[in-house]
């Protein structure tokens, strides 16, 4: 897939400073979605805003299909839509105005058509008439990603899209962002949950410190980064662990009823066959064998860790 | 240019106007009718006339001048202010539009809904005072000059002010004094010799005069000046958006 959004040593400094971004570079490929994660104050929002031309890059450049969002800004931020993390829409306006408004902003003639399909798949159509003050929270969220879609981007940014949303809400815009990909937008999303990156990203990338530690395809960056537990469940719980099976990294749990194993998925040999064949001899009755693979979070918790920083 | 978003930017400011018409119009005018009554009825009753114009008829230009300007300062602050305050702004930061289409958009509404007021006021006039207009052009183009000033003046404001408090500063403290000390309601040269001196200071008697002028051809101040006056503030409000434009003050960090 070719590139949309290249991003080649991107830095932003404010007054007294602060750097909010360091000698960022990053490539997003078309069609893609890739989910940016971070802690408070990483940098996720200053990069997209710096993007989308809320705020000046001190240095760097930044190119939406070619287009420098500096020198050739009306083309670049045309292809873009931004879903800001805060709610912010007029009360006091209907919903297909101020959706419409939005088209027109980006230079779009007016194609009721256009606004009416994109009201439509956020189930928004029932709700053309109603005051945005009159929405629920949900609702409103919705209205957000309306007015990014009015004008038919190329590249969404979702900025914390379900900071504080039901599950079900949640969901549902999960649905939204893989009908885009459908579509062939590109979307990118800053998140504070792994869960929502683990669901619907193609590619992860880490920021903290204004810096990017890494960008990965997520089910490479889980088998490359990813733990496996092994929980052999026994019939009969033990006080302690066997001494003949002292020369394995196992922990108790479950009062006494599992031997947790930890191993690394990369290593050639796990051990997993000459553990099991040793509880048997142990004189241990296994009950069940359970896999568990470590989750995003707690490879984003190693990498942002200052541990985890030493270790990148 | 963009003139769509421009388009959208003036559509959108327009339909606030028309949406909350009671307090955009409805309450300029009713502000209006009761200077005519206090002023006109009331107090020009046991004035005979002002400069060969009765008084009634003295005070439209001054009335639909003080109109004109606050409202345009107050529609063009409160425009660009509203966005900042809910959120907004960052829409048009992220819009493929530079900041003068920004301005065109926001302050050409402001001038507009301002000139559609001082329009009205004109129209309510007529039906309390015997009025006619020497030099309806001229008039018109003070109009519309003033509207457009007053309307950049009001942007920068909205601007500037962080808080609803700013907002209000300098419409409050600085024009409503200027305004009504500019001759509104009375010719400069009803004022003792030291106060008409300091008059010609405040730079509102020129604009007011002028106007005067392209009603009944009588004026505190020579035209040429009322003239320079208002283009002279016309040019300094361009160049403080030029600023704007260029540094990005108090929109882009």
């Amino acid at each position: 897939m070719p590139t949309i959004l290249s991003i080649k040593n991107l830095n932003k400094s404010y007054k007294g400073g602060f750097e909010a971004l360091k000698d960022v570079s990053l490539d997003i490929e078309e069609g893609e979605i890739i989910a940016l994660l971070g802690p408070n104050g990483a940098g996720k929002t200053t990069l997209i805003s710096t993007i989308c031309g809320i705020t000046m890059p001190t240095s760097g450049t930044v190119t939406v299909a070619g287009h420098d969002i500096v020198t050739s800004f009306r083309a670049a931020r045309s292809m873009i839509g931004l879903v800001p993390q805060e709610i912010a829409l007029e009360p006091f306006e209907k919903v297909q105005n101020v959706v419409r408004f939005s088209r027109g902003l980006f230079g779009k003639p007016r194609m009721d058509d256009i606004v009416e399909d994109v009201l439509k798949r956020l189930s928004l159509w029932d709700k053309r008439d109603a005051q945005v003050r009159e929405l629920s929270g949900g609702m409103k969220r919705r209205v957000l990603i309306a007015k990014a879609l009015a004008h038919e981007p190329r590249v969404l940014f979702l900025d914390e899209p379900t900071a504080g949303v039901d599950v079900e809400l949640r969901r549902d815009m999960w649905e939204i962002v893989e009908q885009l990909r459908v579509d062939g937008v590109t979307t990118v999303l800053t998140t504070h949950y792994i869960e929502e990156a683990e669901a619907i990203a193609d590619r992860v990338g880490v920021i903290n410190n204004g810096e990017i530690l890494l960008v990965e395809d997520k089910d490479k960056l889980m088998a490359r980064m990813g733990q496996k537990q092994l929980d052999v469940q026994l019939s009969a719980p033990v006080d302690e662990i066997p001494e003949a099976l002292s020369g394995y990294d196992l922990t108790i749990g479950d009062k006494g009823r599992t031997l947790i194993y930890s191993y690394d998925t990369k290593s050639d040999r796990t051990g997993i066959t000459r553990l099991l064949k040793d509880v048997a001899d142990a004189g241990l009755k296994l009950r069940d064998v359970v896999t568990r693979q470590s989750s995003l979070e707690d490879i984003f918790v190693s990498l942002v860790s200052p541990k985890g920083e030493e270790k990148q | 240019m963009n003139r769509t978003a421009i388009a959208a930017i003036y559509r959108n400011e327009m339909a606030r106007f028309f949406r909350t018409l009671a307090q955009s119009f409805i309450s300029p005018v009713l502000s209006a009718s009761l200077y005519f009554v206090v002023f006109g009825a009331a107090i020009g009753s046991r004035i005979d006339e002002v400069e060969g114009v009765s008084y009634g008829a003295f005070i439209v230009p001054g009335l639909i001048m003080l109109t004109v300007m606050t409202q345009a300062i107050s529609n063009a602050s409160f425009g660009i202010y509203f966005p900042k305050f809910i959120g907004t702004f960052n829409e048009l930061l992220s819009a493929p539009l530079n900041f003068l289409e920004i301005v065109i958009g926001y302050a050409g509404a402001a001038a507009t809904k301002s000139m559609f007021i001082g329009i009205i006021i004109l129209i309510t006039s007529f039906f309390f005072v015997d009025l006619q207009i020497a030099h309806p052009l001229a008039m018109i183009a003070f109009l519309i000059l003033t509207c457009i000033s007053f309307a950049l003046f009001g942007f920068i404001i909205g601007i500037w002010a962080g808080n609803f408090e700013q907002l209000q500063l300098i419409p409050l403290l600085v024009i409503t004094p200027l305004v009504f000390l500019g001759g509104s309601f009375y010719s400069i040269s009803m004022l003792p010799p030291v106060w008409q001196t300091i008059s010609m200071f405040n730079p509102v008697v020129y604009l007011i005069s002028g106007f005067r002028w392209a009603f009944f051809g009588v004026a505190d101040v020579p035209i040429g000046l009322s003239l320079l006056a208002i283009g002279g503030f016309t040019a300094l409000c361009l160049l403080v958006v030029g600023f704007i434009f260029k540094t990005g003050w108090r929109i882009r960090q």
